[in-house]
């Protein structure tokens, strides 16, 4: 299908954004890659009365890491993450991440930001924030907000962002020495939503896990962190034993989804499988 | 209804000026606007990559970018791949490997393929495989679209 009509505006700077959002209320979005936004004006789903459109605010598009945390802005775009970027464990894990996310000529126009923005709960990238302790930079009319993850996600397409702010920036801190990161996810095709993924991250200290990250996509409304599972490990050795006993209490915690895709049985299942791979993943890479 | 703008894109080198609602996706300037029909739209939600097209670049779905976005962007299209009556090493692989059937996807797989091997013509099986699980054929070709393009891109190194 066409989508419905809009107004379109181009602003050149993240003011002007902000200031056309406020004057043009709730019926406004903001365009960044659009892989999301524009499929689902094409179905009719999303009739926004005026688009904000990012794409030409330079200022935006930008990833470094400086003093320990890698910044990144709302025009970073998936296709820039698969090769590395920064040193340490997110050197690797990230591109491997950024390789389950849809499909190549996806990855070239869909963003990072936008993806936090959206809220998917089967987001990589939500993931990602959500499991690094991420902080969401909210730009508004009159100030900016820092939003951790924790807080930042609140369900389904479901945020702290208001309508008239946009996610400028996202904020991660880089794990440091020590830590091993793994990833799984599991989907019915290549380039599909998962069903359920895993982002693990350990740190091992003397032939022991002293600090660990679990957090679950794609299994509950949000991305969640297994608190239960991250104390189960520390003070084990990094071993199947360990991982197996983490990866049943990932699964018995989360409060799965049922849909047309997968039951809640199911997706319990998954969640237990993907944390012991994530894991294993973990230790290997 | 929405007032029409103005705008320039440039399609394989030439400028077409059209005046297009904001809500025309390039998709549909590329084809209605500019009369440049090799580019197909299937589904029109980002999944078949039927409608694939190189802007600056890059394999971008075109149906879901809209065209006053694509103002002083470099668009080509299938259109654009041969030189006169030579095809383009992708193009003649398609021929020779018999890559495609009913051809309705052909123009996206092209334009993805030269997408990827300009980008890297030492692309590993495997990356490439992933990288053509973009788009979607329905006579299920897919072996010979893999073998075609790997036989392009020994050409293009």
């Amino acid at each position: 299908m066409k989508p419905a009509p809009f107004a379109y505006h181009a602003p050149r700077s993240l003011a002007d954004a902000v200031r056309l959002l406020t004057e043009l209320g709730d019926d406004a979005k903001v365009l960044a890659g659009g892989q999301s936004l524009v499929a689902a004006m094409n179905f009719r789903l999303a009739r926004p009365a005026a688009l904000v459109d990012i794409n030409r605010i330079a200022s935006l598009d930008f990833v470094n890491s400086e003093g320990g945390t890698l910044r990144i802005g709302a025009l970073a775009r998936h296709a820039r993450f698969e090769r590395p970027l920064v040193e340490g464990v997110l050197g690797g894990l990230l591109p491997y991440v950024a390789r389950h996310i849809a499909h190549l000529p996806i990855r070239s126009r869909g963003t990072f930001a936008g993806s936090l923005a959206h809220a998917d709960p089967a987001s990589e990238w939500c993931l990602v924030a959500r499991t690094l302790d991420a902080e969401i930079v909210l730009t508004g009319p009159k100030a900016e907000r820092r939003v951790p993850a924790a807080d930042y996600f609140q369900g389904v397409f479901t945020t702290a962002l208001r309508s008239d702010e946009i996610v400028s920036e996202i904020r991660i801190p880089l794990p440091g020495a020590g830590w091993h990161g793994g990833f799984a996810e599991f989907s019915r095709r290549a380039g599909d939503f998962a069903l359920a993924m895993c982002l693990a991250l350990i740190r091992i200290e003397g032939g022991r896990i002293a600090e660990a990250k679990i957090g679950i996509g794609g299994g509950a409304d949000r991305p969640l962190r297994i608190a239960a599972a991250e104390r189960a490990l520390v003070g084990q050795a990094p071993d199947a034993a360990a991982f197996a006993a983490a990866a049943d209490i990932a699964a018995r915690e989360i409060d799965p989804m049922s849909d047309i895709h997968a039951d809640a049985d199911y997706r319990r299942d998954l969640v237990g499988a993907m944390t012991r791979r994530a894991l294993a993943h973990a230790l290997r890479a | 209804m929405t007032d029409k703008i103005a705008v320039t894109l440039r399609v394989n080198a030439r400028d077409y000026r059209i005046e297009v609602e904001p809500r025309r996706t390039l998709a549909d300037a590329i084809r209605t606007d500019c009369g440049l029909t090799g580019t197909h739209l299937g589904c029109e939600h980002g999944v078949c990559g039927a409608c694939t097209v190189i802007v600056d670049g890059h394999a971008v779905r075109s149906c879901l970018m809209f065209a006053v976005q694509a103002e002083g962007s470099h668009i080509r299209t299938v259109e654009g791949l041969a030189d006169g009556e030579r095809l383009s090493p992708v193009q003649q692989a398609f021929h020779d490997h018999h890559a495609l059937q009913c051809g309705f996807c052909t123009p996206g797989f092209l334009m993805l393929a030269t997408a990827i091997l300009e980008d890297n013509p030492r692309i590993g099986a495997d990356d490439l495989r992933h990288a053509l699980a973009s788009n979607l054929c329905r006579c299920t070709g897919y072996h010979n679209i893999v073998i075609a393009v790997q036989a392009a891109a020994e050409k293009m190194r």
